[in-house]
């Protein structure tokens, strides 16, 4: 095994054999393990419910499921994706690489790791068991606006409700525990402006997290006292309002698309220079602008509201602030532009889908410019166009950004190579299946096609047709990369500690697959 | 080891900071509540209206007159019939002007309501002055009994010129079932009891 000096080499403090392993482990590598296969096994549940909702609109009229649990699905769906695929997922790669990438020996707080992760598996089966109750799973969109949450939810709200501040407590713990160990673990040496991109907006998302998460749990506490304990928060005939939970949810709801997303510009900004073979272009610039991109998420949350009857001063201040955000992610795309720019690229799996990050994340950019555009979203709104840009956002911009770093970092953790053109088999079916899913819909919706609708007027029917089976080609195409990551997990050709052409970063220092404990001497960073 | 045990009270010190900020932000959640309520009336944005007599305006401006339309809405599944007597009216700003709206209980059962108002275009909801209204109060009304209920406003001559027509809207929400109902439940006679807002 190709050993480095420098790195002490612990073998006599292996992983504990069987399930308690997985129960009592602290270890920064298992969590992140726990965390990731957890993430893909929500992202196929959370993909059945989407491939359910596509096979219902692959003609008009209604033909498999009925309305009820169409938008339970619906529902399902989106809360699954965002709280169990994309944060668990980037999550589990904070675990795994950040302290391996700012030399430390493991997270900060292990035991409140292993307490952030197991709280999940318990909010998802409480979240999911909703589905077989009386009434049905909660059906009022996953941006739960009162009063539908409140005065007309199901019964099952509750249960949402306590899986969401479960979900929040687990977020919040994982976020504290990422900030103290960038803030505090660092080995000597590593400045914070040495620090790797990835480590940078992972510190900045837990920041995020930090603020917005409590405001999230806030907002269920008082749906929770409106429908049980007779307060009137989002109840207008109580004196409340409903315009109230909206402005309140999506005070947290815009800094969490940026929580799902800065840790994907992250892990692009590690792939790309190492493919390109060049230093990243403008690093300190792209920590500026991911600082920037955070603070303003703050201030833009209204312009998801549009339409609920603003003053012209609040349209037009949410509107130029929100384009404001292009200033910071156009540098960020520029200085990835020029990145490659005369680079010595080569197309790896990773760089591929980095490389469709860039482009596809620019496309969904674009249309968000679109959407921010106050006097044109009165069309937009709730329209497919609003779902075919944040699919762009976050799916090939997040998910592709999460299957970037798995392929990158793969041959690190199982100390094999995955089979390459198995690799780019599952990144052209993915590309050309959410394409082929979300460009469509972009048409649909700008004609007028509402969202979370079962049913469709006829001229909708063709790009609805192609939309389905775009879906269930990048839907199935990721069993591809499923049966791609048991064999590397298996066996493959051996990878060496620098897997890659000469990457940068303190992870590659180390054997592959990374010992069971890394860095129990912090390394020194010149 | 030594550095190890500092780095253990770094991150015990860095814990509490970030617990105390996650506390503080929910805190923060639900102070959007009063804000947002104080932000609205400051403003008058949202349309809410919480002008009431004493601070209506006197003399009136002949100069331009300003249409207001009533509308009548019924929350939910609120039975009750109910309808402004007339959807239009013209007045001076400045003028006081007497409306009304038509209610009737059709159930078999005696029912409290509660009319909650809003105004649009939201900038003209500050100009909107009520002397009297009977959104102050709880309406109770007896099965099949109908009653005239009466609004007197002012409209604030200082309302912008650019704002010709005001709608006002009433939703009518069921508050039978409330706490706060049960007094107009119990006594016999149908006149609306004051909850303590201002009246003339």
């Amino acid at each position: 095994m190709n050993t480095m000096a420098k790195v002490e080499h612990t073998e006599h403090h292996g992983p504990a054999a069987g399930l308690t392993r997985w129960l009592y482990t602290t270890n920064h590598k298992d969590i992140g393990t726990l965390y990731l296969w957890f993430s893909f096994a929500m992202f196929l549940t959370g993909g059945c419910m989407a491939l359910m909702i596509r096979a219902e609109l692959f003609q008009p009229g209604l033909q498999l499921i009925q309305p009820e649990f169409f938008n339970q699905m619906t529902t399902m769906h989106g809360l699954i994706m965002v709280f169990g695929a994309v944060m668990p997922a980037f999550v589990g790669l904070a675990n795994w690489m950040l302290p391996m990438m700012v030399g430390a020996p493991d997270m900060a707080l292990p035991r409140m790791n292993n307490w952030s992760f197991w709280i999940l598996p318990f909010a998802f089966a409480m979240m999911l068991s909703t589905l077989f109750m009386e009434g049905g799973a909660p059906n009022f969109g996953w941006t739960f606006y009162a009063p539908l949450s409140t005065t007309y939810a199901p019964p099952s709200v509750t249960y949402f409700i306590f899986a969401v501040h479960m979900m929040g407590i687990s977020s919040i713990m994982g976020a504290i525990n990422i900030i103290a160990t960038i803030l505090n673990m660092r080995a000597p040496g590593m400045t914070m402006m040495k620090l790797p991109l990835f480590v940078w907006t992972w510190l900045i998302t837990a920041f995020l997290l930090i603020a917005v998460m409590p405001v999230l749990a806030g907002v269920v506490t008082m749906m929770l006292m409106d429908i049980h304990f007779g307060t009137s928060f989002f109840n207008a005939a109580g004196g409340g309002d409903p315009v109230l939970f909206q402005h309140i949810f999506w005070f947290f709801g815009h800094p969490e698309v940026y929580i799902m997303i800065l840790p994907a510009f992250g892990i692009v900004s590690e792939i790309i220079p190492t493919f390109a073979r060049k230093r990243l272009f403008g690093y300190s610039s792209m920590v500026y602008a991911t600082s920037s991109i955070a603070f303003l998420s703050f201030i833009v949350w209204v312009h998801h509201m549009f339409t609920v009857g603003l003053p012209l001063m609040g349209e037009l201040f949410f509107m130029y602030a929100t384009m404001l955000i292009a200033v910071p992610t156009g540098v960020k795309v520029f200085n990835w532009v020029a990145t490659m720019f005369r680079g010595s690229m080569t197309f790896e799996t990773p760089m591929l889908f980095a490389i469709a990050f860039v482009v596809l994340f620019t496309i969904g950019g674009f249309s968000g410019l679109m959407l921010a555009i106050a006097p044109a979203d009165f069309q937009y709104h709730d329209t497919y166009f609003v779902v075919a840009h944040f699919h762009y956002v976050l799916v090939p911009g997040a998910v592709f950004a999460i299957m970037a770093g798995v392929y990158y970092w793969l041959p690190k953790w199982t100390g094999h190579y995955y089979p390459e053109t198995m690799g780019k088999v599952h990144f052209w079916c993915s590309f050309i299946g959410v394409n082929l899913t979300f460009f469509p819909m972009h048409f649909i919706g700008l004609a007028g096609m509402p969202r979370r609708i079962p049913d469709y007027a006829l001229q909708f029917a063709d790009f609805n047709m192609v939309a389905s089976i775009g879906a269930f080609i990048f839907g199935f195409s990721q069993l591809i990369f499923l049966v791609l990551i048991i064999k590397t997990i298996r066996g493959g050709s051996p990878a060496t500690s620098e897997v890659w052409d000469e990457p940068h970063g303190l992870e590659w220092t180390i054997p592959s697959p990374a010992p069971y404990h890394t860095f129990s001497t912090p390394p020194e960073v010149k | 080891m030594k550095p190890v045990k500092s780095a253990q009270q770094k991150n015990r010190s860095m814990v509490r900071t970030l617990i105390l900020s996650c506390v503080l932000m929910f805190g923060f959640g639900f102070a959007l509540v009063p804000l947002y309520d104080v932000f609205c009336r400051i403003t008058g944005l949202n349309g809410k209206v919480l002008n009431t007599g004493p601070n209506a305006p006197t003399g009136s401006d002949k100069n331009r007159t300003i249409r207001v339309q009533m509308i009548a809405v019924n929350n939910e599944s609120m039975p009750w019939e109910f309808r402004a007597l007339s959807p239009m009216v013209t007045v001076y700003p400045g003028e006081s002007k007497q409306a009304a709206y038509l209610a009737h209980n059709p159930t078999s059962e005696k029912m409290v309501a509660q009319a909650i108002p809003s105004v649009s275009p939201s900038e003209a909801a500050q100009y909107l002055h009520k002397v009297n209204c009977f959104c102050f109060d709880r309406q109770p009304l007896d099965s099949l009994e109908t009653r005239e209920m009466p609004l007197l406003f002012v409209i604030d001559p200082e309302l912008p010129t650019y704002i010709s027509t005001i709608t006002l809207s009433y939703t009518l929400f069921d508050i039978t079932s409330t706490k706060a109902a049960e007094s107009d439940l119990l006594s016999k006679s149908a006149q609306p009891n004051s909850t303590g807002r201002n009246t003339l």
